[in-house]
């Protein structure tokens, strides 16, 4: 080999290096997590993230890698879980010799045989089009489970008992730590192989097609197979999670099925950013942790997500992913420091206006309270009562305030990407 | 021997209007064929046609010897015919060396394959970057095409044409909007990569055509009025009128 | 029998009038500017709640003017300010923005409003049976629905086919980015649009609203039925949209009346099978599978002719 294949040889060694040594660190940090953090209330998280990072890649599949958009992506998901419960349930009934962690797998077979099922004529046509479809289905699928009671039990659902399988390495999965033990070995299974999918030629056509499927026809490729074939993966994988939200939950209901959790799985993909494989991983767990914090604190947390998603479509339509990776040229060229400030100074009118925003939607949702604790609004620490004519008028300054100042600042903000990307451009860090 | 393309007597309507009128048209293999004609002529619906795009309304269009009119645009390109496109048609988001790669898959047999390792595939490394090179964008090869010059996009699109080895390759004005030096270039380099092949080429400048076509073709809306070498058309008066409105009486 | 009948056309022309009026402007702004707009459905739900609210402040009557002309002032804004500024990211966030505005205006009507259904009444000057078809009364206030709607769609007509206005849409219908190049405002038109738009879909909530019920979750439920209409006419297509939307607004009628069941008709199965999906089937009456039967609609259309009835448009 000559001199000049040897830097780049050591590139790719390097490259290779650190590509398993992030994945590696990820198993680590699975296993070690729950000894960390052991309150039942942190395992619980750590499971339901787990189940929504598979979701949401599954997802992924279709909408970032394949320019697929679609709403009803939780009918794999939850016909998934329910042959997982009726599995479970057949096993236990008739002593059929199928351990407990094969069963996401059942409830992969699941997604992955509707997908089959319907994909064909559901990949007919792209965008818009197959957007609406998508939400037509996911409807029909979701009114019929309430019709079909014996199969999906009507509004109950049905219900399982994990422990009643053979147990497997003595375990009985009663336990929530050993139910985390098990999502995380599927999230890292999943994970490896949906990220291995992408590295083979589907894969990379699946790309093709979502940059410009006319042209594809042109190198032989027929997008239309190609997007069927990509439909059944995002099944399969979105199947698998079902199942092991069943196993969670040891039951499975028509809400598995529904619009909200179409919804949510596209709020995570989207939010965490569809461009990059990791994105949805961090959506994921923004989401459920969202999710399950501010059911706490404000009756409202839905409307709370609507506006952080339409902020995100907004301004940052490459979502959290989109915009950390957009920093990296920033950071190879080590011009970074030159919008570190920037950020600092625009932070803090950007924080009186989320305040301001904060603080008007509590009064509205609490004006209607009852008297005493639900009128009251915990500001970082300070009271507002939502019936207080005082409480609006502070909303209505820190909203106006934070947004006029808040623009100046982000004007600032561009200035100073401008001078930190030449300069990153100068030391040829970008293209 | 069989042309590489023959249209025979093909028509195409939208709605009441005739875009094409009884169209004639015979490429022989390995032969490099302009079709020139001013703008609205048709050419690039005649393109559309042949490549699968759009479906004749009436006629029958063979390749090599092969009926092909009714098939779809990939079913098309299979059997050995490929295109690029006026606008110019990468995959913008995806760099240059995967463009090109892209195009390489079909053709090395790996289709869709979901169980192979791409980066592994040494044929396909070997081919991507033999055509890197053909087209001189090696150098480019970890920029989104997106970001490319104009003229680079035109020749990475000319490379995703070349790249899946078929025998007969259409260009749809590949030099539009060039400088005289890249088209200079874009010339040489299509000459250099269709040699041994067929190629079809729409044009409007006429020096490229002149310099590089065998025969040449002249429509006029939807209509081949002259077909022959660079030299017969030149003195046609047919052509001449068309092209100029001199009026040949 | 008969009396089921004609109630049933009649309530099934006037579903499918209020679904025209709804997937008229969601066509129009769809052709127009390549964007679905997901919220349409929401602000059907507004002009329902600012007409059921205005009522109790101002009368039915004053309402029936300033809600619509309120809904279509929140469209403008949506898309001066929303959909203007998404437009350079491409259709996907287009549509995912209507789509979390949908999501959000839910969320602020349940609200403000709450999540039961709404005292909206039928104003008084209406409340009386118009006719009497056989035994039953057909209220007048359907009637003035019906009237409405007509009234709304042959002025939507005469604009579409006699207006400069309407030339510049009928145009854009077809060929909307012809329609920029030729020189008209075109930011100033896709408001209007969408603000005209928007208004007409309040109005629908406005005279509704008494009758159907006004709560919360009536834009989710109305939302994928409007979808099914659009694909199903075909994308594009104003007539289209007439066709699909008296079609599904029959049928859904129809079904709902109907209570008949595989079980009416043919008995009961042998109790002794148990549960099982064919007893459910078996015992399922139209009336249940009537919600969903616009998505088998959607189904059927997309096996046998995806490009819907009329569709001329691919996306």
């Amino acid at each position: 080999m000559s001199d000049a294949a040897a830097p780049t040889v050591l590139k790719e060694e390097s490259g290779a290096l650190r590509f398993y040594g992030i994945w590696l660190a990820a198993a680590v940090a699975l296993i070690v997590l729950p000894l960390v953090f052991s309150s039942g209330g942190s395992l619980t998280s750590f499971s339901l993230i787990g189940i929504a990072i598979i979701f949401a890649l599954s997802y992924n599949i279709l909408l970032g890698q394949t320019g697929l958009l679609s709403f009803g992506h939780a009918v794999h998901y939850g016909l998934g879980g329910f042959l997982a419960v009726h599995v479970m349930n057949a096993v236990a009934n008739y002593n059929w010799p199928i351990p407990l962690p094969f069963i996401p797998l059942v409830g992969g077979v699941g997604g992955l045989a509707f997908a089959i099922l319907i994909g064909w004529v559901m990949t007919k046509r792209a965008g818009t089009v197959f957007a609406m479809i998508s939400l037509g289905i996911g409807e029909l699928v979701a009114s019929s489970s309430l019709i079909l009671r014996s199969v999906f039990g009507g509004e109950a659902g049905i219900t399982t008992d994990r422990t009643a399988l053979p147990h497997m390495f003595g375990w009985s999965f009663g336990p929530q730590l050993q139910v985390y033990y098990l999502i995380a070995f599927w999230v890292m299974v999943s994970a490896i192989a949906m990220y291995a999918l992408t590295r083979t030629p589907l894969g990379r056509i699946c790309n093709a097609v979502r940059d410009n499927p006319e042209r594809v026809q042109f190198i032989g490729y027929d997008p239309h197979v190609v997007r069927y074939i990509a439909y059944g993966f995002a099944g399969f994988f979105a199947g698998i999670a079902g199942g092991l939200t069943a196993i969670n939950f040891e039951i499975a209901n028509s809400a598995y099925l529904g619009a909200t959790q179409s919804g949510f799985v596209l709020f995570a993909a989207f939010i965490g950013g569809a461009a990059y494989f990791f994105g949805p991983i961090l959506g994921a767990i923004l989401v459920t942790y969202l999710q399950l914090g501010l059911t706490n604190v404000t009756t409202v947390s839905l409307l709370y997500f609507g506006i952080i998603f339409i902020g995100i479509v907004m301004f940052a339509p490459g979502g959290i992913a989109g915009i950390l990776m957009m920093h990296r040229p920033l950071i190879r060229a080590r011009s970074l420091g030159m919008v570190i400030p920037s950020y600092l100074v625009a932070a803090v009118p950007t924080l009186v206006l989320a305040l301001g925003v904060i603080l008007s939607i509590e009064t509205v949702a609490r004006y209607t309270a009852s008297e005493g604790e639900g009128n009251i609004i915990n500001l970082l620490g300070i009271p507002f009562n939502a019936t207080a004519p005082t409480t609006p008028v502070v909303a209505a300054v820190l909203v106006v305030g934070g947004f006029l100042v808040a623009r100046i600042t982000w004007r600032r903000v561009a200035e100073a990407w401008d001078r930190a990307t030449t300069v990153a451009r100068d030391r040829g860090y970008l293209a | 021997m069989t042309a590489a393309i023959e249209v025979r007597a093909v028509e195409k309507h939208f709605g009441n209007v005739s875009i094409i009128r009884d169209l004639n048209l015979n490429v022989a293999q390995g032969e490099r064929h302009a079709i020139i004609g001013p703008n609205g002529a048709g050419k690039s619906t005649t393109f559309n046609l042949i490549s699968g795009h759009i479906k004749p309304s009436s006629g029958e269009i063979r390749l090599n010897g092969n009926v092909i009119s009714g098939l779809r645009p990939f079913e098309i390109n299979r059997r050995g015919l490929s295109r690029s496109f006026q606008v110019t048609n990468v995959f913008a988001r995806m760099t240059v060396w995967e463009n090109v790669r892209c195009a390489v898959l079909w053709a090395t047999g790996h289709r869709y394959a979901f169980w192979k390792n791409v980066d592994h595939l040494p044929e396909v490394k070997q081919r991507t970057a033999e055509i890197l090179e053909d087209i001189h964008l090696s150098h480019r090869r970890d920029v989104p095409a997106g970001l490319l010059t104009y003229a680079e996009q035109r020749e990475l699109e000319i490379g995703i044409t070349i790249a899946s080895g078929a025998n007969v390759v259409m260009l749809d004005e590949p030099t539009a909007g060039m400088s005289h030096a890249e088209t200079e270039r874009a010339v040489a380099l299509i000459r250099r990569l269709t040699e041994g092949r067929t190629l079809v080429i729409v044009e409007h400048d006429m020096s490229v055509v002149f310099g590089l076509a065998d025969r040449i073709s002249v429509l006029v809306y939807g209509h081949i009025i002259a077909s022959g070498t660079p030299k017969e058309i030149r003195g046609n008066p047919k052509v001449r009128e068309a092209y100029l409105g001199e009026e040949a009486h | 029998m008969l009396e089921l009948i004609v109630i049933s056309t009649l309530n099934g022309v006037l579903f499918g009038m209020l679904l025209f009026l709804l997937s008229s402007g969601l066509t129009v702004i769809f052709s127009m500017m390549g964007v679905l707009n997901f919220a349409h459905a929401s602000f059907y739900m507004l002009g329902a709640f600012f007409g059921y609210q205005l009522t109790r402040w101002i009368g039915f009557w004053p309402a029936l003017v300033l809600a619509p002309l309120l809904v279509g002032a929140v469209g403008m804004a949506v898309e001066r300010y929303g959909l203007r500024n998404t437009h350079k990211h491409g259709h996907v966030a287009e549509l995912l923005l209507t789509f979390g505005l949908a999501f959000a205006i839910e969320e602020i009507v349940s609200m403000i409003w709450g999540k039961s259904p709404m005292d909206y009444r039928i104003p008084a000057a209406l409340d009386f049976p118009a006719f009497t078809v056989f035994s039953t009364n057909y209220p007048a206030y359907k009637i003035f629905m019906l009237a409405v709607s007509v009234t709304i769609f042959v002025a939507l007509l005469v604009v579409l086919k006699k207006t400069r206005v309407g030339l510049i849409v009928q145009a854009a219908l077809t060929h909307p980015s012809m329609v920029g190049h030729l020189g008209h405002n075109v930011g100033r038109v896709f408001m209007l649009v969408f603000g005209v738009g928007s208004a007409l879909a309040g109005l629908a909530g406005v005279i509704a609203g008494p009758s159907l019920v006004t709560q919360s979750d009536m834009a989710a439920a109305l939302g994928p039925i409007l979808f099914v209409v659009i694909v199903f006419g075909g994308l594009g297509s104003l007539p289209g949209a007439f066709i699909a939307s008296l079609l599904i607004g029959l049928i859904q009628t129809f079904a709902v009346a109907l209570n008949g069941s595989l079980e009416s008709a043919f008995g009961p199965l042998d109790p002794g099978l148990g549960p099982s999906v064919l007893t459910d089937v078996w015992n399922v009456t139209i009336a249940q599978i009537a919600p969903i039967l616009p998505y088998v609609l959607l189904v059927l259309i997309l096996i046998v002719r995806p490009m819907g009835l009329l569709g001329t448009r691919e996306t």
